[in-house]
């Protein structure tokens, strides 16, 4: 079947139709990450958009259902150049078109995507609509489009009870190192191999408890803690902040999360209160919006962004520069900055502009990339060590 | 970290000659490198014994020193030069271990030299096999069971504890020379002893095999801050068991879930950190199938064939990169050169998916065995860049110039369901054709993978091609039907053929419908960022990115596409030279080629480089963007001669040389009339289609004869044929694929090969010298060895020649460079050979002359004169040295292949020896090519009765050097007739100790063998010739040859001195 990506600026693309068959509009956005795609599907950070891969063969592993970042997958529509019609991985459950059948997410393939990057690269992240509806009236579908918002999406995505995941209490737990079966030939020959690759070494965050304000998080973030040993109590967005000081915790993290952070305001004043104690927090990307929206600073609105999993932050501390997965719409902005409260910690090599935060006198430190990955590279894990340090009280 | 200021006289080391597993992309990584030391104010020095390099020039260095690359020749230099620093880490394997071996001696430190880029403990704790394991398990990485052994009862007590097959590699050899799978105790012992010797260091990793897991390889940058990147992934579509070089490798990685992908580059960044390597480095994985379970198989701490593949990949400059990183810069201080808006840090993210075929010599070598191994035996690559995998696919099975453009060119047809999954089994360069008969014949995916262990996924894109020609074939051919062919990049002519619709037609349904390739960009970053640089690859459907251009006068420079033994890197020298002077005539400049090994292929050498096939069709799409004013075709050998016909049919004007003064050269008929016009004389011969034809013109002319096609490079399919049987099996060999054009059967003479090069104005003629052959017609003129000036050849004769080229020049109109081959015969000259366009040796002949032949043929081609350019025409007065080219082989690589030399082209490299004299050049370029001699003083002469006579008087110069000579019963019944003392040893079929005992007795130095006239019937011979290359002996099968070596032996010794090219 036929469809058609009709953008606010009246460009049309047409293609050939995937995934659930309804009509959407929503916000356009690019992601260059050239794997991952089931991870980007399910990261609610990208409720109320629809996504481009820049990458144009996706599908080809498949969907394994266990590397999903959430319950479900949150972009209002997929866009791709092509689809694989054969999945191939030893771990996959389902194809990817019945993946967007299934839990309704309309799509269009067989587009020249590079064409529209470059289109949201020069005028910007803008609006769009999916339909398979040939007769579409551009006349009556651009003012709709202009009026799209994605409005307080962290309220959708967020979970509807406070819940907890265990600790690993023994590192055997997060499964073998990653190949490191190590030609162990009796288990090699038995067909009994690892199943979940893990990268964590050690549990020094063993006895910690944190508390996880979900704003939209990934699943990673909790897993991330827990794999090193924290008990991690997941919090809905809405949660009053007494309620999470008075858990005592040894930290709290704020996680990622869709939407502009200026439409969070009952959250920003409940994140106030937070910085006020003397809790350690660790923040990542909606997460640290807030904190600095919460303590003076200010956001706005990136041209287009940055989504995928090859960008360079430099953390000033050291100088050291490491390669993040990217997912944000929205910047602080540092010239605003009051250093008596915070100063930068990263800043994106590319373009300069914010990737972190470090509060002064305060044990917290916020960054806008992605340190649990998922997808993308795993260079920055060491912040989640970093914070159980933090936790710990040790500098 | 800024530049370190300390580092002001940079030594880099080369290459050296190309041989398998070691060829152009290290003068790709060198010159890229060398550029950009000196963009940051750094004095080079280069050395490289490799003349053919655009990387010896002396634009790119500022000291060039193309001399034997050895310990004490680099030495030397640096006690002349007084370098601060040297860079070992882009010469490949060979600039790496010279390297080494100055540091270990303590050279560089007594001499203040520093290494500059990764560390010696570094290099060591990565090459070293035990080193390597030891630190992986440190580290927790890792490596399949293994162990490091020095002798062969140590390998098999280790493979008894873990089992068969084992997987055989010795430590510090390239492109994994002696390597193997050992299945059974025969196997591990025969290659166990092999690869032994062939450690520089007498270790060989004994490992459980892992064949069948899926190969990955990661791209690896780190700067002396510990900043990491990965520039790309790739996967191998041959599954381990097949070296990379030799595998079908797709960029990025197109089976790995991000899971997968992410704990392999963790694995690799944390290999890269503990190495603390500091530029490039090539991680190689192997991923078991069905579970997360991995191993690190290797890493090579230098750039690459694979980073050359992955720079023009992603668009990422690796050299260039590493050689700033070498100076002292860190990742997020270098500029990305195609953005302008990014940093080195930034990872490349690509929208388009590439593909690389090697190029095998398996028609070159037909004795030899096509079986891929993990000994690499590709000559070079394709690369070819689309947005889906299926038309990468296409398009670089149609780049490789082997008469392949579709999955149906290698006909399996004929083998029923059973054979054609027995056949599968064979791990061949024709594998992928194989398993598309498989889909044909309804062989389940699941079948194919369980037998070949490719991924399903690569099988179900092969299945796709398969479901397209069946879809042309039944038809009727719809627009959309079209389309889709084209989405995935079927070529007319291969749509024609099924659809029996003629191409005209096809390609007028394209227009009518607006089917026609679009141009998009590599641009390292995915479209994110904008990008200025003009490097593109076409795709069907969606929007053109070809940049409009106008105002300068636009020429199309055709490569020469994929290296190959008799179109080498020469070609790739003359392309670049070529662009360069049009560029700074005030051309714009378009380059189309679709070879990743190169310099042409550099993102910064044209104004635009398109990476695209080199056929009529695909060069045509761009000609309908670019609309040049005019192509040249003389510098890009055979491959962009071949598209002459084609680009004046599309109205291109081909600039220089006529496309009707080539077909003289070629066309016997025309050729003939023009040497009778000219009054020029040459060998007698006729033109014929078949063996009945050859036949009755050979017996006219009597035998023997010369018999060979037309119209190809390095004397494809030339043999000296001495009786009718022999015509009837070259004239099949040769008709095994069609012919357009007729076959040349001449009569052989036997005199001195001479070799020109000229320049023409149209009007006068510029002779930088005239080079000789040691070798006497008969043996192709690349695997000869060269010398200039000549020195046997009297003045009259080097007149006559000087006066033949101008004849010949003017009458085929030659504007540019042409090519004559002549032989004389005493005070007689024939012409064998003439070709209006570049050769192998125009490289050479620049260099030691100095005149840069390239950039005056370009000049001339534009419309200057010989004279305006500040020469005298004519033949230039002889140099005050002797340069002498030497061939280099990569027979070890190829098992099966016949090594005696002929008139069909086997060398895959050169080397040059220059110096004030005769003697001490011939003995620089013996050392050059790898002949270090003497060793043990044991030689064997083995040669048929008609050399006998000569051998006798090399022989005696051997004896007198010291030599032992061991000889089969009548060459040694000969040479003891004449007084030369040698021993008699047995056949191969007669009882202990024969010639095969004493060469596997390892005490040889080399051995002399002619085989019989004609290609060897004999059994023994080959037998012979194949053991001792096998074994690390030098072999060589004719005279002259012979007595070069011993002239070089005899002047050996002495301090060699040492000639800056750059001077010249």
């Amino acid at each position: 079947m036929k469809a058609f990506l009709v953008l606010e600026d009246g460009t049309v693309f047409e293609g050939t139709h995937i995934g659930a068959d309804r009509e959407v509009i929503s916000e356009i956005v690019f992601n260059t990450s050239m794997a991952g795609y089931l991870e980007v599907l399910t990261d609610p950070s990208y409720a109320g958009q629809a996504v481009c891969m820049t990458y144009p063969l996706i599908g080809n592993y498949g969907i394994c259902r266990e590397d999903m970042e959430s319950s479900r997958p949150w972009p209002d529509g997929f866009i791709v150049r092509e689809l694989s019609r054969i999945p191939s991985n030893f771990r996959n459950d389902c194809t990817i078109q019945a993946f967007l059948e299934e839990n309704g997410v309309p799509g269009i393939a067989g587009i020249d995507t590079r064409a529209l990057t470059k289109i949201l690269r020069e005028k910007g992240t803008m609006n769009g609509m999916i339909t398979t509806n040939e007769n579409y009236c551009l006349e009556e579908i651009l003012p709709r489009l202009k009026e799209y918002t994605t409005g307080k999406v962290v309220e959708r995505v967020t979970c509807k009870e406070k819940h907890t995941v265990e600790p690993t209490t023994v590192l055997e737990q997060n499964g073998p190192l990653s190949g490191a079966a190590r030609f162990d030939r009796i288990s090699y020959e038995r067909g009994v191999r690892e199943k979940r690759p893990s990268l964590v070494r050690e549990l020094n965050g063993a006895g910690l408890r944190v508390a996880l304000l979900d704003l939209g998080a990934k699943e990673n973030i909790a897993r991330s803690l827990a794999q090193r040993g924290c008990e991690v109590t997941v919090y809905p967005a809405l949660t009053p902040a007494e309620e999470i000081i008075e858990g005592n915790y040894d930290g709290i993290m704020l996680s990622n999360g869709p939407g502009d952070p200026k439409e969070c305001t009952s959250v920003i004043r409940e994140i106030k209160k937070l910085y006020d104690t003397e809790i350690p927090i660790f923040a990542i990307c909606l997460g640290h919006q807030l904190m600095a929206l919460a303590t003076g600073a200010d956001t706005h609105k990136m041209k287009y962004g940055h989504r995928g999993g090859n960008h360079p932050v430099k953390d000033l501390a050291t100088g050291k520069v490491y390669i993040s997965s990217q997912n944000h719409g929205y910047v602080v902005d540092t010239d605003k900055l009051d250093p008596k409260v915070a100063v930068p910690a990263f800043i994106n090599v590319n373009d300069g502009t914010n990737e972190g935060l470090s509060y002064t006198n305060k044990n917290i430190f916020t960054v806008q990339f992605h340190p649990e990955a998922c997808p993308g590279p795993q260079d920055s894990g060491y912040l989640f060590d970093r914070f159980i340090s933090m936790m710990k009280g040790e500098k | 970290m800024p530049k370190n200021p300390n580092v002001k006289r940079v030594m880099v080391i080369g290459s050296g000659p190309i041989v398998i597993g070691q060829a152009a992309e290290f003068d790709y990584a060198g010159t890229q490198a060398c550029r950009s030391l000196k963009e940051e104010g750094v004095e080079v020095i280069l050395v490289n014994s490799n003349p053919a390099t655009i990387m010896t020039d002396k634009d790119i260095a500022d000291k060039v020193y193309i001399e034997p690359l050895t310990v004490k020749v680099l030495e030397q230099i640096i006690e002349k030069e007084k370098p601060d620093s040297i860079l070992p880490t882009l010469g490949g394997q060979a600039g790496l271990n010279l390297g080494m071996e100055l540091e270990e001696s303590g050279f560089l430190a007594s001499h203040g030299v520093r290494l500059l880029g990764t560390t010696a403990a570094t290099i060591r704790n990565a090459e070293g096999r035990q080193e390597f394991k030891d630190l992986m398990e440190r580290i927790g990485e890792p490596c399949a069971a293994s162990k490091v052994v020095e002798n062969v009862q140590d390998g098999i007590d280790f493979t008894n504890s873990i089992g068969y097959p084992v997987v055989l590699r010795p430590a510090y050899t390239l492109g994994g020379s002696g390597g193997g799978i050992a299945h059974n105790r025969e196997e591990l012992e025969e290659i166990l002893e092999n690869g032994l010797r062939l450690s520089r260091v007498g270790q060989v990793l004994v490992e459980r095999c892992i064949a069948g897991w899926k190969e990955i390889e990661y791209e690896v940058m780190r700067d002396s801050a510990g900043n990491c990147i990965t520039v790309c992934n790739m996967e191998n579509i041959d599954p381990v068991g097949v070296h990379t070089g030799d595998s079908i490798v797709v960029a990025p990685s197109q089976t790995l879930s991000d899971k997968e992908y992410q704990m392999l580059r963790s694995s690799a960044l944390n290999i890269i950190n503990e190495l603390e390597i500091t530029g490039g480095c090539n991680v190689q994985f192997a991923l078991h199938p069905t579970s997360f379970e991995y191993c690190v198989i290797e890493v090579n701490p230098r750039v690459s064939r694979s980073s050359a593949l992955a720079s023009k990949a992603t668009g990422y400059p690796i050299a260039k990169v590493a050689a700033k990183i070498a100076l002292g810069y860190t990742l997020d201080e270098i500029k990305n050169a195609i953005t302008h808006k990014t940093y080195a840090s930034f990872e490349p993210a690509l929208d388009y998916c590439v593909v690389k075929i090697p190029r095998l010599p398996f028609d070159k070598f037909i004795t030899a065995k096509r079986t891929l191994t993990t000994q690499m035996k590709a000559t070079g690559e394709v690369m070819s860049i689309c947005n889906n995998f299926e038309g990468a696919l296409m398009k670089a099975i149609r780049s490789l110039e082997q008469h392949v453009d579709c999955l149906l060119s290698y006909d399996f047809s004929a083998l029923s369901c059973e054979e054609i999954k027995e056949r599968l089994k064979i791990v061949d360069d024709q594998r992928i054709y194989v398993i598309a008969e498989a889909i044909r014949k309804g062989v389940s995916y699941e079948e194919i993978h369980e037998i070949t262990m490719i991924d399903i996924w690569f099988i179900d894109k092969i299945a796709i091609l398969v479901e397209m020609e069946q879809a042309l074939r039944k038809g009727p051919l719809t627009v959309e039907l079209l389309k889709e062919a084209k989405r995935i990049e079927f070529p007319d002519n291969v749509i024609s053929r099924l659809t029996g619709i003629s191409e005209a037609e096809i390609k007028q349904m394209r227009y009518d419908n607006s089917i026609v390739a679009v141009y998009k960009m590599v641009d390292t970053c995915a479209a994110e960022f904008a990008a200025s640089t003009p490097y593109y690859y076409s795709v069907y459907g969606g929007e053109s990115e070809a940049v409009e251009t106008s105002g300068r006068k636009k020429v199309l420079v055709l490569g020469s596409g994929p290296i190959r033994i008799g179109q080498g890197i020469e070609f790739d020298y003359c392309s670049v030279h070529a662009t360069w002077a049009f560029s700074k005539a005030g051309y714009e400049t378009i380059i189309i080629n679709n070879n990743p090994e190169t310099v042409s292929t550099d993102f910064d050498i044209a104004d635009k480089l398109y990476f695209e096939p080199l056929t009529a069709e695909d060069v045509e799409s761009i000609v309908n963007i670019e609309k040049p004013d005019g192509a040249v075709v003389q510098f890009g050998g055979q491959t962009a001669i071949k598209l002459t016909e084609s680009l004046m049919k599309m109205g291109v004007p081909i600039l220089g040389t006529k496309a009707e003064d080539v077909d003289a050269a070629e066309d016997r008929e025309l050729f003939d009339k023009i040497l009778e016009e000219t009054q020029i004389p040459r060998a007698a011969g006729g033109t014929v289609y078949t063996a009945e034809e050859a036949k009755a013109v050979a017996n006219r002319l009597g035998y023997p004869v010369l018999v060979r096609p037309s119209y190809v490079l390095g004397g494809q399919g030339m043999q000296i044929a001495i009786s009718d049987e022999e015509i009837e099996e070259f004239m099949e060999i040769i008709n095994r694929i069609a012919q357009d054009h007729p076959i040349l059967v001449d009569k052989y003479l036997q005199g001195k090969e001479i070799e020109v090069d000229a320049v023409c104005d149209g009007t006068d003629i510029l002779i930088p010298g005239i080079m000789e052959h040691v070798e006497r017609t008969g043996v192709h003129s690349g695997d000869s060895i060269s010398v200039y000036p000549a020195h046997t050849i009297n003045q009259a004769v080097k007149e006559k020649i000087a006066e033949y080229t101008r004849r010949l020049a003017k009458a085929l109109h030659v504007k540019g460079l042409i090519n004559i081959q002549f032989i004389a015969i005493g005070d007689e000259v024939y012409v064998i050979e003439v070709n209006p366009r570049s050769s192998r040796t125009v490289p050479y002949i620049s260099k030691v002359t100095g005149i840069p032949i390239v950039d005056l043929a370009a000049e001339v081609i534009i419309g200057k004169t010989i004279r305006e350019l500040g020469y005298e025409p004519g033949l230039q007065p002889e140099a005050e040295y002797f340069a002498i080219k030497m061939p280099v082989f990569s027979f070890e690589k190829i098992r099966g292949a016949e090594i005696s030399l002929g008139p069909e082209m086997k060398s895959t490299g050169e080397c040059l020896g220059i110096a004030k004299t005769f003697n001490e050049a011939l003995y620089k370029a013996f050392l050059g090519a790898g002949v270090n001699l003497p060793k043990y003083k044991n030689m064997i002469i083995t040669v048929k009765d008609a050399d006998k006579g000569e051998a006798i008087e090399i022989g005696r110069r051997f004896e007198k050097l010291g030599y032992t000579i061991y000889a089969t019963r009548s060459t040694a019944a000969a040479l003891n007739e004449a007084g030369v003392k040698a021993r008699k040893v047995n056949k191969i079929s007669q009882e202990s100790p024969t010639v095969m005992d004493l060469i596997l007795g390892h005490k040889i130095d080399l051995v002399i063998d002619t085989p019989t006239q004609g290609r060897d019937k004999s059994r023994d011979g080959f037998l012979i010739r194949r053991t001792a290359i096998e074994t690390g002996i030098h072999c060589i099968t004719a005279m002259d040859t012979a007595r070069a070596l011993v002239t070089s032996l005899e002047n050996a010794g002495g301090e060699l001195t040492l000639v800056d090219i750059a001077q010249i």
